[in-house]
């Protein structure tokens, strides 16, 4: 019995200190110089300012942004408290924000039918993607509200679309921060010249 | 549904068996104590902790005394893992300044994670010093998932054993588990995963300016060796409150697919090694294919669920091509979503990557029901092998019944003392489910939590028992489930899920190690044939069935209905 006793608590101390202080810290030994970006959260940095990751959405609210889905984390893209809604298929509550927004995005859009994640709440709250259909919705109001034609929106809507992954893996998104980078770097430039 | 979401779900699974059976057959070399590629390295590190905690890897112990280790050990662990939590606020390694989490908080925390169940009543990004997720939280994921190996190792061995009384060494088992498979499986996918972009740092947070001007602080922390074992040991308690529908825990489709296939490899490996340990592969292969085939059935049917969408968003203006999107990442999709739900409770996993509460009412009756099964397809590590192997003996006494004969299953003769231990194991389920859901639907300090009114708030009561008391972790996540009553009777149902599952199970190991094996005759039942797999399979889902076909009637079926009809709550 004594040495079942002896056995238990030296092992819990030496898995505790292997696992629990050992492992992690080479862990982020290793991580740290190996991939220094990603195991510092894929920050994204314009003028020597940190100004998002590129794994996390942000919120955007301007009309010469691509604006991002719904998020239920915090007020908002809050990415120190993720969430998604759960409300259930049968929420009134999610039904009537649904009705609501489907209406004033029917009417700002002109689109009888919207794409799937355009008014509905990702799992995270930080989803920092949107579909390419619910990108081209868009296109039209970014580039009246920045006067570019819709061409030039497309072209860096397109520079920050992925595909699947090998054809195969998830689906083909856009990264909304980059996309809104690279608006604004247009701006600079045009405004350079 | 498209084929192209179709063939990524088959293109994991393949990757998954691929790997698992080498990984079974080193196993197997592993729990017999056999020299393999990774003794040279960690040999020494196995053979020092075995002297400094005073055992000797020869001297094995009975069925009971395995047991008794195994209680033992995870008492310790619950204890120590207890009074990390209450006191978090006054160690070091805490950014945050987060305080000691309350009693009942810590009480359900602490047996989550003993448990291998990694419930979470909190939101560890808002909750958890870095101490806590590390030489707490992190310690408990490699440990509960290396006690469940050695059961099941030790349910084996009572299977290859003919005329025994020992079972194996249960500190060693736990020790080798832990050393040759967990261990090296999570620094070489976490690594993975922090080159796909999963952060792996000290610092609690970084402030950065958003485009339009406002601050933004995003929680970091060692997110990737956590959540590494959090998958390859089926665990599922994630680092934040969203687990892998998180960005920076499961950034990519890759790392999605990398996160399918750490929780599934060891489980399906552990079959493999079954197989080699009793020497009859072919056993192991009529089991997987009982597994693969539910599974993928599961999958399917959620798949199927997803990409039908419902009424309200459809009512909204929303393609109705799309599918149901509330809840879900773009990244991922349905395909992926539905694949991950199915996954990670056929497996006691219960990570997520999207809300399983806002999926359709059957979507989201799938992960319920695939928990209700027992989790055995092909279930959490250690835990779905013992309770698949549970269900064939079950298996073999119906067909022995059919043709009155003394079933037989793996050579060892099943009497009345394996078959009563073996219900006494299964009844746990439905009774800790139904029971406690039961007196939550009438109490009002348990309603209170709901976030859903009508009967998906009823589903989420039954989630919410059917996955403490599988061990898995998931939620319908609308209720809130950090009150005293919640998280009490779910601690409750989580231990009886485990330890009342695990002791008539242990029984069993004793019981089969010392009767002689009996080799095949003309009138024994053949359990490596589809007849056989398909009378498995059929016990699966009728025993289910019948145990929770009234709840499942009350709760998912009866939304299903009237959300096609238009009704909301």
């Amino acid at each position: 019995m004594l040495s079942q006793l002896r056995a238990t608590a030296t092992l819990l101390a030496l898995f505790t200190l292997l696992l629990g202080l050992a492992y992690p810290l080479a862990m982020t030994a290793i991580a740290g110089v190996a991939f220094p970006d990603q195991a510092s959260g894929s920050l994204v940095t314009r003028g020597g300012v940190a100004v998002g990751s590129t794994l996390i959405g942000q919120s955007f609210t301007g009309a010469d942004y691509l604006q991002p889905r719904l998020s239920a984390a915090g007020d908002g893209y809050d990415a120190s408290a993720s969430s998604g809604t759960n409300l259930a298929p049968t929420s009134a509550r999610l039904a009537e924000r649904l009705r609501t927004d489907g209406r004033a995005m029917k009417a700002t859009t002109g689109a009888a039918l919207l794409p799937a994640d355009a008014i509905t709440t990702s799992g995270s709250g930080l989803d920092p993607h949107v579909s390419p259909a619910f990108a081209e919705l868009q296109v039209p109001r970014i580039a009246q509200a920045r006067g570019l034609t819709p061409q030039e929106v497309r072209r860096v809507i397109s520079q920050n679309t992925a595909g699947r992954t090998l054809g195969l893996l998830g689906e083909p998104r856009v990264l909304v921060l980059g996309v809104n980078l690279g608006l604004d770097a247009l701006a600079s430039n045009s405004a350079a010249n | 549904m498209t084929v192209v979401g179709w063939l990524q779900i088959l293109v994991i699974l393949a990757a998954v068996v691929a790997f698992a059976m080498p990984l079974g057959a080193f196993m197997s070399k592993v729990f017999r104590g056999e020299r393999n590629v990774l003794t040279p390295m960690l040999g020494p590190v196995e053979r020092s902790f075995h002297r400094l905690a005073g055992i000797d890897p020869g001297k094995e112990q009975s069925w009971l005394g395995y047991t008794l280790a195994m209680l033992a050990f995870n008492a310790a662990g619950f204890l120590f893992l207890y009074l990390l939590l209450r006191g978090q606020g006054l160690l070091p390694l805490n950014p945050q300044g987060f305080a000691g989490l309350s009693p009942d908080l810590a009480f359900n925390t602490a047996v989550s994670f003993v448990t291998n169940t990694n419930w979470q009543a909190y939101g560890g990004e808002t909750t958890m010093s870095h101490l806590s997720q590390m030489a707490g939280l992190t310690v408990q994921n490699f440990l509960s998932a290396a006690t469940g190996i050695a059961l099941a190792v030790a349910l084996v061995r009572a299977f290859a054993r003919s005329g025994a009384q020992t079972v194996g060494n249960f500190f060693t088992d736990v020790i080798r588990a832990t050393l040759y498979v967990l261990l090296p499986l999570a620094v070489v996918t976490g690594l993975a995963q922090v080159a796909m972009g999963t952060p792996q740092t000290l610092e609690a947070s970084a402030t950065v300016q958003t485009l339009e001007g406002d601050e933004q602080t995003l929680a970091l922390g060692p997110v990737a060796s956590q959540i590494a074992i959090k998958q390859i040991g089926t665990n599922g308690g994630g680092f934040f409150n969203v687990n892998a529908a998180h960005p920076y825990e499961n950034p990519s489709p890759l790392s999605n697919a990398l996160t399918i296939w750490q929780m599934l490899v060891v489980s399906v490996a552990l079959v493999f090694a079954f197989g080699r340990l009793i020497g009859d592969k072919r056993q192991a292969v009529a089991i997987l294919s009982v597994m693969a085939l539910l599974l993928i059935a599961g999958i399917g049917v959620a798949y199927w669920a997803e990409a039908a969408g419902t009424p309200i968003l459809a009512s909204a203006g929303l393609d109705p091509a799309g599918g149901n999107m509330e809840g879900k990442e773009v990244r991922f999709g349905l395909a992926a979503s539905a694949m991950f739900a199915a996954v990670t409770t056929g497996l006691s996993d219960g990570a997520v990557n999207s809300m399983h509460g806002s999926f359709t009412p059957l979507g989201g009756m799938v992960p319920m029901v695939l928990i209700m099964l027992g989790e055995i397809l092909p279930g959490g590590v250690g835990a779905g092998l013992y309770g698949m192997l549970l269900i064939a003996i079950i298996t073999v006494f119906v067909a022995g019944l059919m043709v009155g004969r003394t079933p037989e299953y793996l050579g060892k003769k099943i009497e009345a003392k394996e078959m009563k231990m073996a219900i006494l194991a299964i009844l746990i389920l439905p009774a800790a489910i139904l029971g406690f859901s039961a007196l939550s639907a009438v109490l009002p300090s348990a309603l209170s939590g709901l976030g859903n009114a009508g009967p998906h708030g009823l589903s989420e009561i039954y989630y919410a028992y059917s996955s403490a008391t599988g061990n898995n972790g998931s939620a319908f996540g609308g209720l809130s489930a950090n009150s005293p009553w919640w998280n009490t009777t779910l601690g409750l149902a989580m231990l009886l899920g485990r330890f009342a599952y695990i002791v008539p199970m242990m029984a069993i190991a004793g019981s089969l190690v010392a009767k002689t094996k009996l080799a095949p005759s003309a009138g024994t039942f053949p359990t490596h044939g589809p007849l056989f797999a398909g009378l498995l399979a059929g016990i699966i889902v009728i025993l289910g069935g019948l145990q929770f076909f009234p709840a499942l009637a009350l709760g998912p079926i009866a939304e299903q209905v009237q959300m096609l009809g238009g009704k909301t709550f």
